[in-house]
């Protein structure tokens, strides 16, 4: 492993930066008191899986490409070179076996990390994360844990078209037992990821590919060895009085462009970032819900039965609906398999235009 | 009468798969293993019989898939490793509960659901556990890849254990299988791969569902072997060899072992619209794996005529007293409804069946 260096920089006025490029591409600066390191969510897992590795030798990666090729996306780059064969496991094209020899070996003391190349392939092995892994723990009443973690992207990529681009966060977060997960930013990542491998249960990580090689800025905090982000706890990424936009994963982004436009005009959007897709933070919802009174949830997954769906339900069931002077909109992809063409594409799931004329709406403008 | 401690017995040669020599053709019973198997034997019998019995009372429900007539798979097998090692079966699985340690009583009030079952009466018939012994899975073949995985745990942990890893002759066509038989063979993992070939898949004979019913051969690359799986010896010895197979570092192997169940697939089926009555009289009469053990150890004064009456009628004795606790233990607690949906897990709350109905779940 080889590191590069690149210019290093100094600039007073009470801010200094240091610019060193190593083979992880970290971006170092140093703000104030602050330290800020720009971490792509790329090495955010691959760090995430790097520590859990270390810390526990229980803990290992199995999936296809994730060994000698580095994996598909490049996400557990030089883990292979650092621990070998007996802990990063390249399998053969096999989802259903390969995630079910997964399964028993969390049964038997282990704690795998199950990658799928993307979720769509998990289709293949469905039947061994629902029927051997998330019912276990519950039919044999307890005596039978199984602490595996399945991860791997989800939804759609570009330019990838229908049988690569499917989101599975209503599919999985459909059923008992299993804990799903959909990181947006670094720090998402990091910390989701290693609460997930450090979970006793099965927890499916719902990564977006698109995400993978974009920076974000993490605190020393996020970057310590330690750092977990509690699973089911949704974060309020931007706070707001006068719609309350509800996302996850890619889709936060878009959020947080569609009300930094809005913001210009005056409308103040409250953006929820829910990490996680079950168990649900319904609290984090309803409480600002009784701020704004407008929801708006956003999501690249189709629409029906999906998670805007559900938190439709639950709004309503709760105490939050009084609050409410409209009803929930809910802004998904399109309810079609996804075309190739770049401009259908781009018509398929929510763009931020979408977002800002779903608020304008919601606010009667 | 001097009863003899011990006996040499020869036993049928099995067939080889990519195997220069297989288990030894002779196998040494002692008087104490052979009381044992026969005790086991017939516990396991009697538990199935009485299984009959309760779920024709509808007293047991649901799925019900039983044992009979493959008493010398579960008992042969389990001798053949240590309980130390791991296992893993489908759902045809009461025997294979007791084998690996569940108790009559805990197997039974399982079976009717009551809160002393083995699993706290969550499971049911197909979902029973214990130590290194996982379960009972509904899903046909879903158990195979597992079966590897807790394999690949035992080579990973170094601790010389090995998993043995069962299916029937119908789950043998189910893709996953092959998938498992190249990882494992791959990447050398100590498995025991078990294909009980009882000759029907639910309803359907060997020769309908299988190209080629050489099922020992199947695995292609992994050396195999056909064994006899009413004789109680054939499969300790082969078990024992296999074992060693996995022991030594070489990696998977396969044992067909040739069976018979008495009963249908399961309890809603009577089992005698896709064979006749004769075939299974006939197996009853020449192959029963109790009888064939029993007339061994009398014709060759092992063992007296009245021992084995009085372990029959303390084997009466402990189904009569298992089943009465099975029908007079209570249901599980409502409270009990939504625990252990997690492991190591603070209370959470969970959505009943209207919003507001909030039920508690705790680890």
């Amino acid at each position: 492993m080889s590191s590069l260096f690149s210019s290093l920089k100094m600039m007073t006025k009470g801010a200094m930066r240091c610019v060193l490029i190593t083979n992880h591409l970290k971006f170092f600066e140093t703000i104030g008191n602050f330290q800020l390191l720009q971490v792509t969510v790329r090495d955010a897992l691959n760090q995430a899986m790097d520590e859990e590795l270390e810390r526990d030798e229980r803990v290992f990666l199995l999936g296809e490409e994730v060994a000698q090729y580095d994996g598909a996306y490049k996400v557990s780059r030089g883990l292979w070179k650092k621990y070998g064969d007996k802990r990063i496991i390249d399998t053969p094209i096999s989802e259903m076996g390969f995630a079910g020899i997964a399964v028993g070996a969390a049964m038997a003391g282990l704690r795998p990390i199950c990658e799928f190349m993307t979720f769509n392939f998990s289709m293949q092995a469905i039947d061994q994360v629902i029927n051997s892994a998330a019912k276990t723990c519950y039919m044999s009443a307890g005596l039978q844990a199984v602490p595996i973690v399945f991860r791997g992207p989800n939804g759609a990529s570009a330019g990838v078209a229908a049988q690569h681009s499917q989101c599975f966060a209503a599919w999985y977060g459909h059923c008992p037992g299993l804990k799903v997960v959909s990181p947006w930013n670094s720090e998402d990542a990091r910390g989701l990821l290693k609460s997930a491998i450090r979970d006793d249960n099965p927890v499916v990580v719902l990564e977006n590919e698109l995400m993978y090689g974009v920076a974000f800025e993490v605190s020393e905090q996020g970057l310590s060895k330690d750092f977990t982000i509690p699973i089911g706890k949704a974060k309020v990424e931007r706070p707001g009085n006068h719609v309350t936009l509800v996302s996850h994963s890619r889709m936060v982004g878009h959020c947080l462009d569609a009300a930094a436009v809005l913001a210009k005009e005056g409308i103040e959007c409250e953006v929820i970032n829910l990490r996680t897709i079950r168990p649900l933070d319904v609290e984090t919802i309803e409480a600002s819900v009784v701020k704004t009174n407008h929801l708006i949830t956003v999501e690249g997954g189709w629409p029906q039965f999906g998670v805007g769906a559900e938190i439709c339900a639950r709004i309503m069931e709760g105490p939050a609906f009084n609050y409410l002077d409209a009803p929930v909109i809910r802004v998904t992809g399109v309810d079609i398999p996804m075309p190739y063409a770049k401009i259908l594409e781009d018509n398929s799931t929510p763009q931020i235009k979408d977002i800002i004329f779903s608020v304008k709406k919601t606010l009667n403008m | 009468m001097r009863l003899v401690s011990e006996f040499k017995f020869f036993i049928v040669k099995c067939d080889l798969h990519k195997l220069e020599e297989g288990p030894p053709v002779q196998a040494v019973l002692t008087r104490e293993e052979g009381l044992q198997y026969y005790r086991t034997m017939q516990i396991m019998r009697r538990m199935e019989l009485k299984a009959d019995q309760l779920y024709k009372q509808k007293i047991i429900r649901g799925f019900c898939h039983l044992y009979d007539g493959q008493e010398a798979c579960a008992v042969g097998i389990e001798a053949g490793i240590n309980l130390t090692d791991h296992l893993i079966t489908a759902y045809r699985a009461h025997g294979y509960t007791l084998t690996r340690g569940g108790t009559v009583r805990e197997i039974m009030a399982e079976l009717t659901g009551r809160r002393g079952g083995i699993a706290k009466g969550k499971g049911g018939s197909m979902h029973m556990y214990a130590k290194n012994f996982y379960g009972g899975n509904g899903i046909v073949g879903a158990q195979v890849p597992l079966g590897a995985g807790v394999a690949l745990a035992c080579k990973y942990q170094g601790k010389n254990e090995l998993c043995v890893c069962l299916y029937g002759d119908g789950a043998a066509n189910q893709g996953q299988i092959f998938e498992t038989y190249n990882m494992a063979s791959l990447w050398k993992l100590p498995c025991i791969f078990i294909c009980e070939n009882n000759r029907y898949g639910m309803g359907t004979s060997v020769e309908r569902a299988a190209a080629s019913t050489d099922y020992y051969k199947r695995g292609d690359f992994i050396p195999g072997l056909r064994v006899d799986g009413m004789d109680i010896l054939c499969v300790r010895e082969a078990t024992k060899f296999a074992a060693d197979h996995c022991r030594s570092g070489k990696g998977p192997i396969i044992m067909e072992l040739q069976t018979y169940r008495y009963h249908g697939h399961s309890m809603s089926d009577p089992g005698i619209s896709y064979r006749t009555r004769e075939e299974i009289q006939e197996v009853r009469s020449k192959s029963d794996p109790i009888s064939m053990l029993k007339d061994r150890m009398l014709n060759n004064n092992m063992a007296s005529v009245e021992e084995l009456k009085e372990i029959d009628v303390e084997v009466r004795k402990e189904i009569e007293d298992a089943a009465q606790f099975a029908t007079t233990d209570p249901e599980p607690p409502l409270e009990d409804l939504c625990n252990h949906i997690f492991h190591n897990e603070p209370p959470l709350e969970v959505r009943g069946t209207n919003p507001w109905v909030k039920l508690k779940s705790v680890s």
